[in-house]
């Protein structure tokens, strides 16, 4: 019993360390002056600066379409991909899935010089097309984690029995082989299209000063100093990111049976 | 069989993307090009050997570390309590820990400096007390602070993974043999919860020693880690050899330090993100 | 030539320098229940799906109708599969799964919706048209999927090992269904199993496997009662094989007594294996049998009684309706007609 109430009031220390941030964030948006720390009044002065900035518009702009348009592209190249690799030999296999994990393990700084430097050294003008390869570019493997262990469930006989009732390879892959990835296909979609909502560093090195994205506003935002606009902006993705979390939550509990 | 063909054209991308720019990092730092031809090279290398950046490196890999214990040790009790909760408690709690997770990363650490900062939110408190102001931002302890709430969940899901996996009849069988909650913990649950152990040891030690996002919001423009060395040999200085000698350094000892853990998490059942 | 339905011609197949078949050849009958039988890794599995079309031979050639089908892949081949788990698809339902062959070939929906009822009928699954996979049971699984091999109306249906995962009861009842659906529909089947009574109860030939290698093809009263070889023996039913030497025509002897029996053609005092099947062996209480032992353990096993009896040179394996208890002394005698005898195998 005694263990019992030390277990609550410890993980009760831990969410209010984790929160408490955030919490304060949140209610300085609301502050009628810079102060972060003396309330001078209720406002949304800074909501308003923050939906009638340009800035701010562009870079939600191209945050929004790089994450829609890398997430659908990383995860037909990974489905794709992943079908391959599936039926791949043993050492063929482990060796594209290590290439897989590269740039999964390698630190994002380094993701995002080295593909700065292609970019450079191929002469590509850095901007919304560099941002969006390399974008792709860590997405993929990610897709590929996603699919391959629902690959791997499959009852390999699904697509002979589809072969063997007449159906072409196209047609079964289409009709039976397709919708029994498919909650793999989805999860791979919805994590790459996450990771590049998020995305700072790799962005941040791959991009020029007229394409930006949420990201690396806020960071250049933030470098100058402190700015109640940026809280709003936290506000409002916290927000965001919680009704989404709540739905995808809901739909996994509902699949769990 | 059928098919293995369609892997290819995503090879071919990896190996565009991924492979040859990381070929190109190391070229360019092992040769140097001060006449405009192209020389071989290690005085990159030499060069990140003079002790002004060395002690950048041991710092890096210090505060990485320090926070890596400190994420162990805030972290593990948190996994085993949530591990030990009974159902529908148990999802929603989780589900309250793994959102933080999901704001901007950015924005997590902007969140300390305004609470950090001279005018900010603890020192005003604290001023109601008759004390401070403090510095408490621009240092080490503020960068530590921002790795530890950052990295905290990474620490804490794979291990919550590992205990959950855990066959509750284990623990009846060591009752039944007499064990009280102290041994069961000792020579069964820590034993078995190792594997989340390194990996959530490596799951944070990796991104701590490699940010320079969190150094350079809390730690200020000067505070050098590894990582702003890298960019600011990138951005600032222009020095690309340089930058990308420090570049494969650091995957160096991010290589070194996941071939530690793994020797101890074999069969890579150390419970990643999914 | 129209009696042969399929013949496979001197059929090999390598995987990764293992050659697991090695020339086979077969010739399957229109109409016949023919049963491929053997342990694990014989190649019987591996000789359906090469007719299936899921694998290509090696070596060799499989002629359907007369008309060689060697490149032919399996959609285009007029043969129907049962896998082993099914493989039903989970995303749909029932009636979707039996219709997909059907709307593949672009048949009219009404015509489709009679088929699949008719086929329900004869799998004795009426009314389960919309239910969906999960909610069915293991069994009803099996009659779904074969339904939907069914439908498409095959000349020939492949059924590989399609009973493993039910439980005696089913599967004892399945095997019935099963002959009586290749009875009223009259089109061959090609069943792959490693049970032998199964194979016994079902099939009108048997063809037994081991190691790639075809050791016997036969009715199941021929392979039952005159095996080839040690091997099969074995195999089908239990037996009692112990090493003789024939003395002449109709004389063996074994455990240092001469029995009489029916074989002959054998060289003088050529080493042979000596076949018995333990219910053709009479145990007497008294001592004066043909061979004397004691009783070894006796279990009961609800039929018969089964008593291992050791003599000075063999154990014997005897099952028996009469129950002597274990350390009795008994007497053993074996009638010519029980005694089978066959060539020592050499190892190939």
């Amino acid at each position: 019993m005694v263990k019992n109430i030390i277990n609550r009031i410890y993980l009760f220390i831990i969410f209010v360390f984790l929160y408490a941030p955030i919490a304060v964030l949140i209610v300085f948006s609301f502050n009628d002056s810079k102060s972060r720390a003396r309330w001078s009044g209720f406002t949304l002065k800074w909501y308003e600066g923050l939906l009638r900035s340009p800035d701010i518009k562009k870079a939600l702009y191209y945050t929004i379409i790089i994450a829609i348009l890398s997430s659908v592209i990383s995860t037909v190249i990974g489905t794709i991909a992943a079908i391959g690799i599936h039926n791949m030999k043993k050492w063929k296999k482990g060796l594209v899935m290590n290439l897989t994990y590269l740039p999964i393990l390698n630190p994002d700084i380094v993701t995002g010089i080295s593909l700065m430097i292609l970019f450079i050294f191929i002469r590509l003008k850095l901007g919304f097309f560099s941002m969006l390869l390399a974008h792709i570019t860590f997405n993929i493997p990610y897709v590929i984690l996603s699919v391959m262990p629902k690959l791997k469930q499959l009852n390999k006989h699904l697509y002979e029995a589809a072969l063997d009732l007449g159906a072409t390879p196209t047609y079964a892959f289409f009709k039976v082989i397709l919708p029994e990835i498919m909650p793999g296909i989805i999860t791979g979609a919805l994590l790459a299209f996450t990771l590049s909502l998020d995305d700072f560093v790799i962005s941040f090195f791959n991009t020029s000063s007229g394409v930006t994205n949420l990201s690396i506003t806020i960071y250049s935002m933030a470098r100058k100093g402190v700015n109640p606009t940026i809280n709003a902006l936290s506000t409002l993705m916290f927000l965001t990111v919680l009704i989404l979390l709540f739905i995808v939550n809901k739909r996994t509990s509902k699949d769990t049976h | 069989m059928k098919k293995k063909w369609l892997s290819y054209p995503y090879i071919l991308w990896m190996g565009i993307f991924v492979v040859v720019p990381l070929i190109l990092v190391f070229f360019f730092s092992i040769t140097t090009s001060s006449d405009g031809t192209l020389v071989f090279s290690l005085e990159h290398y030499r060069r990140f050997m003079e002790p002004l950046y060395l002690k950048v490196l041991l710092k890096s890999i210090s505060l990485a570390g320090v926070s890596t214990i400190i994420c162990l040790i805030l972290g593990y009790p948190v996994a085993l309590i949530l591990a030990g909760r009974q159902m529908n408690k148990k999802s929603f709690l989780l589900f309250l820990f793994v959102l933080p997770m999901w704001m901007n990363f950015l924005l997590r650490t902007y969140a300390w400096m305004t609470l950090l900062e001279k005018n900010g939110f603890i020192n005003t408190i604290l001023s109601l007390f008759g004390l401070g102001p403090f510095q408490l931002l621009y240092n080490d302890a503020a960068v530590i602070l921002g790795m530890v709430y950052n990295f905290l969940p990474f620490m804490v899901l794979p291990i919550y993974s590992v205990l959950r996996k855990i066959d509750h009849s284990i623990i009846e069988a060591a009752e039944d043999l007499g064990a009280n909650q102290i041994i069961i913990f000792k020579k069964i649950i820590f034993p078995l919860s190792l594997p989340g152990v390194f990996s959530g040891i490596s799951m944070v030690f990796m991104p701590a020693v490699t940010t320079f996002v969190i150094s350079r919001l809390l730690g200020g423009g000067q505070y050098m880690l590894i990582g702003n060395l890298i960019e600011r040999q990138f951005l600032l200085a222009g020095d690309w050899n340089f930058g990308s000698a420090i570049s494969i350094v650091m995957m160096i000892i991010i290589l070194i330090s996941m071939g530690v853990t793994s020797k101890y998490d074999k069969e890579h059942e150390g419970g990643g993100l999914w | 030539m129209a009696k042969n339905i399929i013949e496979l011609v001197d059929i090999s197949k390598t995987y990764d320098s293992t050659e697991v078949l090695k020339g086979i050849n077969l010739y399957i009958k229109k109409n016949e229940f023919l049963t491929l039988l053997g342990p694990s890794g014989c190649g019987k599995t591996t000789t359906l799906r090469i007719i299936g079309g899921f694998e290509f031979p090696t070596r060799g050639k499989i002629i359907f109708e007369g008309k060689n089908i060697n490149s032919l892949p399996p959609y285009k081949r007029k043969v129907n599969t049962v896998f082993q788990k099914y493989a039903l698809f989970s995303h749909m339902n029932v009636e979707e799964n039996i219709a997909f062959g059907l709307k593949i070939k672009k048949v009219n929906e009404k015509t489709i919706q009679e088929k699949i009822h008719k086929i329900l009928k004869l799998v004795n699954l009426e009314g389960y048209e919309k239910r969906s996979i999960d909610s069915l049971s293991g069994g009803q699984q099996q009659r779904i999927a074969i339904a939907r091999a069914l439908v498409n109306e095959p000349d020939v249906l492949l059924l590989d090992e399609p009973l493993g995962a039910l439980d005696l009861k089913l599967r004892q009842d399945m095997q019935v269904e099963l002959k009586r659906m290749q009875k009223q529909l009259g089109i061959t089947f090609i069943y792959v199993t490693h049970d032998q009574e199964e194979a016994l109860t079902m099939s009108d030939t048997i063809v037994v496997m081991k190691d790639g290698i075809i050791q016997q093809i036969g009715t199941p009263e021929d392979i039952y009662n005159e095996p080839k070889n040690a091997f099969v023996a074995d195999f089908i039913g239990e037996s009692n094989i112990i090493s003789g030497i024939m003395k002449q025509d109709c004389l063996v002897e074994f455990s240092k007594t001469a029995f009489q029996c029916v074989d002959k053609g054998f060289a003088l005092n050529q080493p042979v294996d000596v076949v018995i099947r333990p219910e053709d062996i009479e145990v007497s209480s008294n001592e004066q049998g043909m061979l004397s032992g004691i009783v070894q353990s006796t279990t009961f096993k609800g039929v018969h009684y089964e008593m291992i009896i050791k003599t000075d040179s063999f154990e014997w394996m005897v099952h028996s309706t009469a129950m002597y208890p274990p350390k009795s002394a008994v007497g053993i005698n074996i009638a010519p007609h029980n005694i089978h005898i066959m060539k020592k195998v050499v190892n190939q």
